[in-house]
């Protein structure tokens, strides 16, 4: 009976209960997209360097990796005293630079990687051919759109350009031979890449065995850990990164979005216990007649409680299930907008949704609506019979 | 045979600014089982204060007050609800039903609270609303019933756990003539059938058709304390 009297308490006032629902399930939705922006962050960094399974960065020392123009040099004998580590199944050089292509009047300046198609972990093909000699070149959409070559076409491609001089280190011909999409970088952004040995032969002495990260791969059953300590002591020039090493650097950095999405989490659950209580609160003053009745014949105090919980329980229910599906769509909204953003990779997710999170957000929000439901219920339970039935008289 | 309700030396006070208002100054008497008793008297001579009292809604300053064998001014809130819910019907002037549960669900609460049997709570449900005129109406809300319909609800309710006492304030004041005979008859009737009732009435003929009345004035019994 307390259950069906919360309910029917609801619908009393059906259109202020749908505003305070619709409240509620704002909250909700902000709740849920906090933890999803605060947790989905971490998770998906994790599986973004894992993509292709490389559990393991090698960048130049003090650096992380594409953190600066730093090189590795000596790359061959490095990649050779990496791979005789036991645990290490393979290691994927890359290098990278800015190219320019003349279209018409213009220059296309493209991110540009040096790679080893057998070991690469960079992009997945998507129409064409992979790389297969020194004069292949795959590309990125973006890259397509901008200099409006096609699959197949002959093209000049340049690095080293100096904008004083208007010179360029090394130039040579190459044939598009087909369209990639590139994990790390931008949709947006111009991205190529050739074999490493062209690349580090058109930047001249400066690039010549030279690489700006190796990605590693340890063996099926190897500790990455134990694998990266060897990879330190292979040479103290470079800086060994596992993924969890990476991830509390990444971390570190988005501690300010983590601190930010935890304050508006915590104010949009202080926000929903607020309008929860506010509105039980008015129905047990407008009620208040009811309750002394129900005590007079003899209705338990708990009794009381459990109905006034209830209908807490119901709102930030009905709300925190709503919210559900407008934290989702909002997600998805603000994921497209953030995935804009210049430079930002294609393949990175800042909102992602797993079911124990949205499990945590929703019963932070029941917690919230018994929380809720407890001033009231106090108020309902230890109002004076004899005294509110004596003003109900009179009114 | 010991009385069904004992009142001695029964007071209530109420703070009212800086002095108190003696709302009952000392009163007792006895009411014996299947007795009607109508409480009358000027307004605010204390008659709802000694129902409150009666109904364990309210605890007195002083006195003593046992009903069916059970000191209720000794009672802790729990005890006295408890009591209230088993032993006490109440019926109000303004009916105070549940305004969302139907008549047979307004019914059914008290049985509800008590934890009895949904199939025994529905056959008491039909025999109380068929014994106050109103099966035909069970599924009707308070809204869709007259007054008169919806005071027989309040007396059904009241009467649902079987209680050793009914108590009703007012119980025609907010019917017609008519209606309020009506509701005389019934209660006529409910005494017949063995329920005792205590009644306070501005009714002359509810106060007329009750076994006894005991006036009240200025907090005080002046005339109809014993038998």
């Amino acid at each position: 009976m307390p259950f069906r009297l919360a309910f029917l308490a609801l619908l009393r006032h059906p259109a202020r209960t749908m505003l305070a629902l619709l409240g509620i399930a704002v909250s909700a939705a902000l709740l849920l997209d906090m933890v999803m922006l605060a947790s989905g962050m971490r998770e998906n960094f994790q599986g973004f360097l894992l993509i292709r399974g490389y559990q393991l960065r090698v960048a130049p020392k003090g650096t992380l990796p594409f953190d600066s123009e730093a090189t590795m040099d000596s790359a061959t004998m490095l990649i050779r005293n990496i791979l005789r580590i036991p645990g290490v199944s393979a290691v994927s050089p890359v290098l990278g630079a800015q190219s320019q292509t003349r279209v018409r009047d213009s220059t296309v300046t493209a991110f540009t990687l040096g790679i080893d198609p057998a070991v690469q972990g960079d992009y997945e093909l998507l129409r064409g051919q992979d790389i297969t000699d020194s004069a292949s070149l795959v590309v990125n959409d973006s890259w397509l759109a901008l200099t409006q070559y096609r699959i197949g076409d002959s093209v000049s491609l340049a690095v080293g350009y100096d904008p004083q001089l208007r010179t360029v280190l090394g130039q040579r011909t190459v044939v598009v031979r087909g369209a990639a999409r590139f994990f790390y970088t931008g949709a947006s952004q111009p991205t190529v890449a050739i074999l490493l040995p062209v690349l580090q032969g058109m930047g001249g002495s400066a690039r010549r065995d030279r690489v700006s990260l190796l990605m590693v791969k340890a063996a099926p059953g190897a500790d990455a850990e134990v694998v990266r300590s060897r990879i330190q002591q292979v040479s103290a020039r470079v800086s060994a990164i596992s993924l969890e090493g990476a991830t509390a650097q990444v971390e570190q950095r988005l501690a300010y979005f983590r601190q930010l999405a935890l304050v508006l989490g915590s104010i949009s659950l202080a926000v929903g216990v607020l309008l929860v209580t506010t509105l039980i609160t008015i129905g047990v003053n407008e009620r208040a007649g009811e309750i002394a009745v129900l005590r007079a014949i003899g209705v338990a105090k708990r009794s009381i409680v459990w109905q006034v919980v209830t209908e807490g329980l119901v709102l930030s229910g009905l709300g925190a299930l709503s919210g559900l599906a407008i934290g989702l769509v909002t997600a998805q909204w603000l994921e497209r907008i953030l995935a804009d953003f210049p430079g930002m990779p294609a393949t990175f997710r800042f909102f992602v949704f797993q079911p124990r999170d949205a499990g945590i957000a929703l019963g932070m929000l029941a917690a919230a609506g018994v929380l809720a439901g407890i001033y009231p219920s106090w108020r309902a339970a230890s109002l004076p019979i004899a005294g509110t039935l004596r003003r109900e008289a009179v009114a | 045979m010991t009385p069904l309700v004992q009142v001695r030396d029964l007071a209530r006070d109420y703070s009212m600014g800086r002095g108190a208002v003696h709302a009952l100054r000392g009163v007792s008497f006895d009411v014996e089982q299947g007795e009607w008793v109508a409480i009358v008297g000027p307004s605010g001579c204390g008659k709802s204060t000694l129902l409150n009292l009666l109904g364990a809604v309210d605890t007195p300053a002083a006195g003593s007050l046992t009903i069916a064998g059970e000191r209720i001014d000794q009672l802790s809130d729990g005890a006295a609800t408890a009591f209230r819910l088993r032993r006490i019907g109440f019926v109000f002037q303004r009916f105070y039903l549940m305004p969302a549960l139907s008549a047979a669900e307004n019914v059914e609460l008290p049985m509800a609270e008590a934890r009895l049997p949904r199939d025994a709570r529905q056959s008491r449900v039909q025999e109380l609303l068929g014994y106050v005129g109103l099966a035909e109406r069970a599924g009707h809300r308070p809204s869709q019933l007259s007054g008169g319909e919806q005071q027989r609800v309040a007396i059904a309710r009241a009467l649902a756990n079987r209680p050793a006492l009914l108590l009703a304030d007012e119980p025609t004041g907010e019917l017609d003539a008519a209606t309020g005979l009506e509701m005389i008859d019934l209660f006529r009737r409910l005494n017949r059938d063995g329920t005792t009732i205590i009644v306070v009435t501005h009714d002359a003929q509810m106060a007329a058709a009750a076994g006894r009345r005991i006036q009240m004035r200025d907090g005080a019994i002046v005339h109809g304390a014993s038998a």
